[in-house]
C-alpha cells in the first residue's frame, strides 16, 4: 500500500529528488557523516529483511541478529582465508543466509507464534557463545575476532574509501529493495499476507502455506545476511561480541518504529536505532536502553503502524490540502 | 566417578535455579497465556532491590521476604497498568511489549547500580557441610527451591485462590460467567511470577554476582526447562530444571565443553518444540464433543 | 407483526428495552424490547445469524450495548460481566463452557465461588447434584473426559452453584441425542419449578422449546418480529411455516434446521 502511494503520479517528483539526494549525499558531507549514513543504510537492508518475515508474513523472529552474524562471518572468512574480494563476497553470502534461513524455516513452520519467537530468541542468546567456539577458531578468530581491510574504490578511481563504501552499499539498498517492493506487490505479496492474516483460507486458496513461508525465511534471513556482509565490509571487523541478542532486539525496534509491514519504514527504523545511542549515549549509557523502551511502548499502543504511517498520513495530508 | 557425582549435584544445584525461573515462566503463561521474555530481567531487577536492602543494613531474611513482596506489588502494577492495554492486541505487539519491558528493566538498573559487579551475599557462606561433594549455597538452593514448589502446589490445589487462577487459565470467559475478575487473577498471576523470578534471583546471585545482564544466560535455560516440562505445568518445569541443570553440567563437562554448554539449552528448546511442544508432563486434555 | 406493546408490571424479573448490540462496530440487535416475569420461562426462537446468542451476551455484557436492562427492577446495562453475574444472572454458554482441564466438583466450586459460606457451597453441590446423579459418579473426573451430554448437565449445576435468579441458556439441546435432550428438558422444568429458577432459552429447536417456555420471542436478523404467549405462537401459522416445520403454503423464509 505504502509502495503504491510513493509510486503515484503526484510523489514521483519527491522519490526522484529523494534518490538525487541519496546519490549525491557523499559529495556534501564529510567521509565519517558518509560512514555514518552507510551504516544506517546496511541497517536499513537488515530492518527489511526482518520485517518481510514478521512484518509481511507474521513469523515472528526474535533472533536475526544470527542471520546478520552469519553473513559478517561468511564475508569476512571469504576475504580473510580465501582472499576472495570484498564484492565477490555478498553472492555467496546470499546463497549461505537464503539455504540456512530455509532450513531454519522447516522446523519453523511447526512453531506458532510464541514458540517462534522463543525458539528465536534462544538462537539469539546463543549466537556469541557459538562464534566463540574453539573448533571454529581457525576460521573466526575466537574471541578476538577478524580484521579486515579498508577496501580500495575501483579502477583508479580518484574518491575517498568511505564514499566508496557508501555508494557500494547504495547500489545494494537500490537493487534489494526495489526487489522486494515488486515482491511484495504482487499476487507473491498477496499471498505471503494471506499467510499472516488469514493462515486457513490462503491455504483453502490454494496457497502452499508451508512452501511460502520456508522461502520468506529464506529471503528474510538473505537480506538480513547481506546487511551483516555488507557491514563487515564497511567495519572491516566482524567479533562475536558485537552480535549479542540485543542486536536482534534492536532490529525489532528497528521494525516497530519504522511500521510492521512498510517497506520503506525501515530507513526511518535503521535510522532510528543507530542514531539515538549515538546522541543518548552522551546522557548515559543506560538512556538509550530506557528510550527504546519507552518508544516501543508508546508506538506500540499509540501507533502500532509505526513512524513511517504518521509521516505518510502528514504527506497525505499536506498534499489534500491545496485541492 | 567423584568427578561426576560432583557434576551431578552441581547440576542438580543450578537445575533448581532453571526450575524456579522456569515456574515463574509457567505461572505467567498460566494466567496470561504468554510467555514473557523479560521474566529474567524482572528477576534480575529484584535481586538488585534485595541487593540494596541488604546494603542499608537489612538482615538477609528480612530483606529477602520484602523482595519478595516488593516484586509481588510491582509485577501485579505492570500487569495492571501496562499489559493489561494490550489484553487484546495482536500477538506481535504483546512480544514487542515484553522486549520493551526487557531493554527498560535492563537498562533502569544499569542506570540506578551501574555496570560494575556486586557482590550478594549467601545466607548459608559460613557454613560448611563437610563434604567437598556439594557447598551450602548449593543445599539453601535446593531446600529454598523445593518449600517453593511445595508452597505453590498447595497454593493451587486448596486454595480458592489457586482455584480461580487455574480456572482463568483454562477458560477466562466462563471465569467471568462465574463471577471471578479475572483482571484481577491475571494481574495476581504477574505478582506471584514476579515474586518467583525474585526468589530465583537472589538464589542465583550468589554464584554469578550481580550485573544487569546477569540473567540473559540462564533465561535460556529456563526457557529450555519450561519447555521441556511442560509450559503449563508448574512439577514440569522443576523437573525440566533439574534435567536441563544435570544435562548442562555433564555435557560440558565431558562432551562438548564449556564454550558450548548454551548450545545444549538452544538445542533442547528447538528439539522439544519441534518434536514434543507439550513437553514432558504438559497437560494434553482430553475433548470429547 | 405485534409490536411490544407490554406495560410496565411490578413483576418482571428481567426487562430489556431498545436493547442494542455491537460486535467491533456492527450492530448485531436493533432496538430489542424482551421481559421475562418472576419464575416465568421464556424462549428465544430464531434462525441461525438471527442475533439469539447475542441477546444473551447483552444481557451478560460480554459485548458492547446500548438501551436498557432492568433486571429485578435495577438497572444493569453497561455492568461488568462480573457484577450482572453477582446479581443473580447464570449464563450456560454455547458450547456449554465447562473447565475442561478441571474435576467435576472443581467446576461446581468454581460455579458457587461467589459465595463464600463453604460449607453450603458443599451442601449446594450435593443438592444440584439430585438433578444429575449421573454426574455424581463422575465427580473426580476431569471435565473434558465427559459425553456432551454430561457436559451439559455440569454446565447446568454449575449455573445452579451460582443460587441464580434467572438461568440464560444457550441451546442446551446442540450436538445431543434425542432422548438425552428429553431428559435435560425434563430437568430444567424441575429446576423452574422447584428452584424457582427463570429461565431464558435460546433453541434452535422451536418445538422442543415451545412446550417448555410458557412465553416466546421470535428473532429475525436482530429484531423481534413475533412474541406471545406459546400457545400463540405454537397457533401462529408464520411460525408453522417457518420453525414447527408444517408446509402449509411456500415457505418464504429460510427453513430452520431442526437440532
Amino acid at each position: 500500500m505504502q509502495s503504491q502511494m510513493i509510486k503515484t503520479s503526484s510523489s514521483r517528483p519527491l522519490v526522484a529528488a529523494v534518490c538525487m539526494l541519496a546519490i549525491l549525499l557523499p559529495l556534501f558531507v564529510s567521509d565519517f557523516r558518509s560512514f555514518q549514513v552507510t551504516q544506517i543504510l546496511v541497517y536499513a537492508i537488515a530492518v527489511l529483511g526482518l520485517n518481510l518475515l514478521t512484518g509481511y508474513n507474521g513469523q515472528i523472529s526474535l533472533g536475526h541478529g544470527a542471520f546478520f552474524a552469519l553473513g559478517a562471518y561468511v564475508a569476512a572468512i571469504l576475504m580473510d582465508k580465501a582472499g576472495v574480494p570484498y564484492w565477490a563476497t555478498i553472492p555467496v553470502v546470499a546463497a549461505v543466509c537464503f539455504v540456512v534461513g530455509f532450513i531454519f524455516g522447516l522446523p519453523a513452520l511447526r512453531l506458532a507464534g510464541h514458540y517462534l519467537a522463543l525458539a528465536t530468541f534462544s538462537l539469539a542468546l546463543a549466537t556469541p557463545q557459538l562464534l566463540k567456539h574453539p573448533a571454529l577458531e581457525k576460521w573466526t578468530g575466537g574471541v578476538q575476532g577478524i580484521f579486515l581491510s579498508k577496501p580500495q574504490p575501483p579502477f583508479g578511481l580518484a574518491m575517498s574509501q568511505d564514499r566508496w563504501l557508501y555508494w557500494f552499499v547504495l547500489l545494494h539498498v537500490v537493487v534489494l529493495f526495489v526487489c522486494a517492493a515488486n515482491l511484495l506487490r504482487g499476487p507473491v505479496g498477496r499471498a505471503i499476507r494471506a499467510i499472516r492474516d488469514q493462515p486457513l483460507a490462503a491455504e483453502t486458496a490454494g496457497i502452499d502455506n508451508s512452501r511460502f513461508k520456508t522461502t520468506v525465511f529464506g529471503i528474510s534471513a538473505m537480506y538480513t545476511g547481506i546487511a551483516g556482509a555488507l557491514s563487515a565490509i564497511v567495519l572491516q571487523f566482524v567479533s562475536p561480541d558485537s552480535f549479542t541478542m540485543f542486536l536482534s532486539i534492536y532490529f525489532l525496534v528497528g521494525v516497530v518504529v519504522g511500521g510492521v509491514g512498510s517497506i520503506w519504514g525501515a530507513f526511518l527504523g535503521a535510522a532510528f536505532i543507530l542514531i539515538v545511542p549515538n546522541l543518548s549515549s552522551e546522557v548515559s549509557k543506560s538512556a538509550t536502553g530506557m528510550l527504546y523502551a519507552m518508544v516501543l511502548l508508546l508506538l506500540i499502543w499509540r501507533m502500532p503502524n509505526g513512524l513511517w504511517s504518521g509521516v505518510l498520513w502528514m504527506w497525505r495530508a499536506a498534499t489534500r490540502r491545496p485541492a | 566417578m567423584d568427578q561426576l557425582l560432583h557434576q551431578v549435584v552441581n547440576g542438580l544445584a543450578t537445575g533448581a535455579i532453571y526450575a524456579v525461573i522456569a515456574l515463574a515462566l509457567v505461572m505467567n503463561f498460566n494466567s496470561t497465556g504468554h510467555i514473557n521474555f523479560a521474566q529474567g530481567e524482572m528477576a534480575m531487577f529484584s535481586t538488585y532491590v534485595a541487593w540494596t536492602l541488604i546494603a542499608m543494613g537489612m538482615p538477609y531474611g528480612v530483606a529477602f521476604l520484602v523482595t519478595v513482596a516488593i516484586s509481588f506489588v510491582g509485577g501485579m502494577l505492570l500487569e495492571r497498568f501496562v499489559l493489561h492495554r494490550f489484553r487484546n492486541a495482536p500477538l506481535l505487539s504483546v512480544v514487542v511489549v515484553f522486549i520493551a519491558l526487557f531493554l527498560g528493566f535492563n537498562a533502569v538498573a544499569g542506570w540506578i547500580w551501574g555496570p560494575v559487579l556486586k557482590d550478594f551475599p549467601s545466607p548459608v557462606s559460613s557454613y560448611k557441610t563437610g563434604t567437598s561433594l556439594v557447598g551450602a549455597h548449593e543445599l539453601f538452593v535446593g531446600a529454598v527451591a523445593g518449600a517453593m514448589l511445595l508452597l505453590l502446589y498447595g497454593f493451587f490445589r486448596f486454595t480458592t485462590l489457586g482455584l480461580k487462577m487455574r480456572a482463568v487459565a483454562c477458560n477466562p470467559t466462563s471465569s467471568r460467567l462465574v463471577g471471578i475478575r479475572v483482571s484481577w487473577t491475571l494481574a495476581l498471576g504477574w505478582g506471584l511470577a514476579a515474586s518467583i523470578g525474585a526468589v530465583a534471583g537472589m538464589l542465583i546471585a550468589p554464584l554469578t554476582f550481580l550485573d544487569p545482564h546477569m540473567m540473559t544466560g540462564i533465561l535460556l535455560y529456563a526457557f529450555a526447562a519450561a519447555l521441556l516440562g511442560g509450559v503449563d505445568s508448574p512439577p514440569g518445569a522443576v523437573i525440566g530444571g533439574l534435567v536441563v541443570g544435570v544435562a548442562e553440567n555433564l555435557l560440558g563437562a565431558y562432551v562438548v565443553g564449556a564454550e558450548l554448554k548454551m548450545s545444549v539449552a538452544l538445542v533442547i528448546v528447538v528439539l522439544v518444540l519441534v518434536y514434543r511442544p507439550q513437553g514432558i508432563l504438559g497437560r494434553v486434555t482430553v475433548r470429547r464433543v | 407483526m405485534s409490536a411490544s406493546q407490554q406495560t410496565a408490571h411490578p413483576a418482571a424479573l428481567l426487562d430489556a428495552r431498545g436493547l442494542r448490540a455491537y460486535y467491533g462496530d456492527a450492530p448485531a440487535l436493533h432496538g430489542v424490547d424482551l421481559r421475562i416475569e418472576v419464575g416465568g420461562k421464556v424462549a428465544l426462537l430464531g434462525a441461525n445469524g438471527a442475533g439469539k446468542t447475542t441477546m444473551l451476551r447483552a444481557i451478560c455484557g460480554l459485548i458492547r450495548t446500548q438501551g436498557e436492562i432492568a433486571f429485578a427492577g435495577q438497572e444493569i446495562r453497561g455492568f461488568a460481566t462480573e457484577d450482572i453475574v453477582r446479581l443473580g444472572i447464570a449464563h450456560v454458554p454455547e458450547g456449554r463452557g465447562t473447565f475442561a482441564e478441571l474435576t467435576v466438583e472443581e467446576n461446581l466450586r468454581l460455579g458457587g465461588i461467589i459465595h463464600s459460606d463453604k460449607a453450603r457451597t458443599r451442601q449446594d453441590i450435593d443438592r444440584f447434584l439430585r438433578y444429575f446423579p449421573r454426574l455424581k459418579e463422575r465427580i473426580r473426573q476431569q471435565a473434558g473426559t465427559l459425553s456432551g451430554g454430561e457436559q451439559q448437565m455440569l454446565a447446568i449445576s454449575r449455573a445452579l452453584m451460582l443460587r441464580p435468579r434467572l438461568m440464560l441458556l444457550d441451546e442446551p439441546s446442540f450436538g445431543l441425542a434425542p432422548l438425552m435432550v428429553l431428559e435435560i428438558f425434563q430437568i430444567l422444568k424441575r429446576i423452574n419449578e422447584e428452584e424457582r429458577v427463570s429461565l431464558l432459552i435460546v433453541e434452535q429447536n422451536a418445538r422442543l422449546a415451545l412446550e417448555l417456555a410458557d412465553h416466546g420471542y421470535l428473532l429475525e436478523t436482530g429484531r423481534i418480529v413475533l412474541h406471545g404467549s406459546s400457545a400463540e405462537l405454537k397457533a401462529n401459522e408464520e411460525v408453522q411455516r417457518a420453525y414447527l416445520g408444517y408446509s402449509g403454503s411456500k415457505a418464504r423464509r429460510p427453513e430452520s434446521t431442526p437440532g
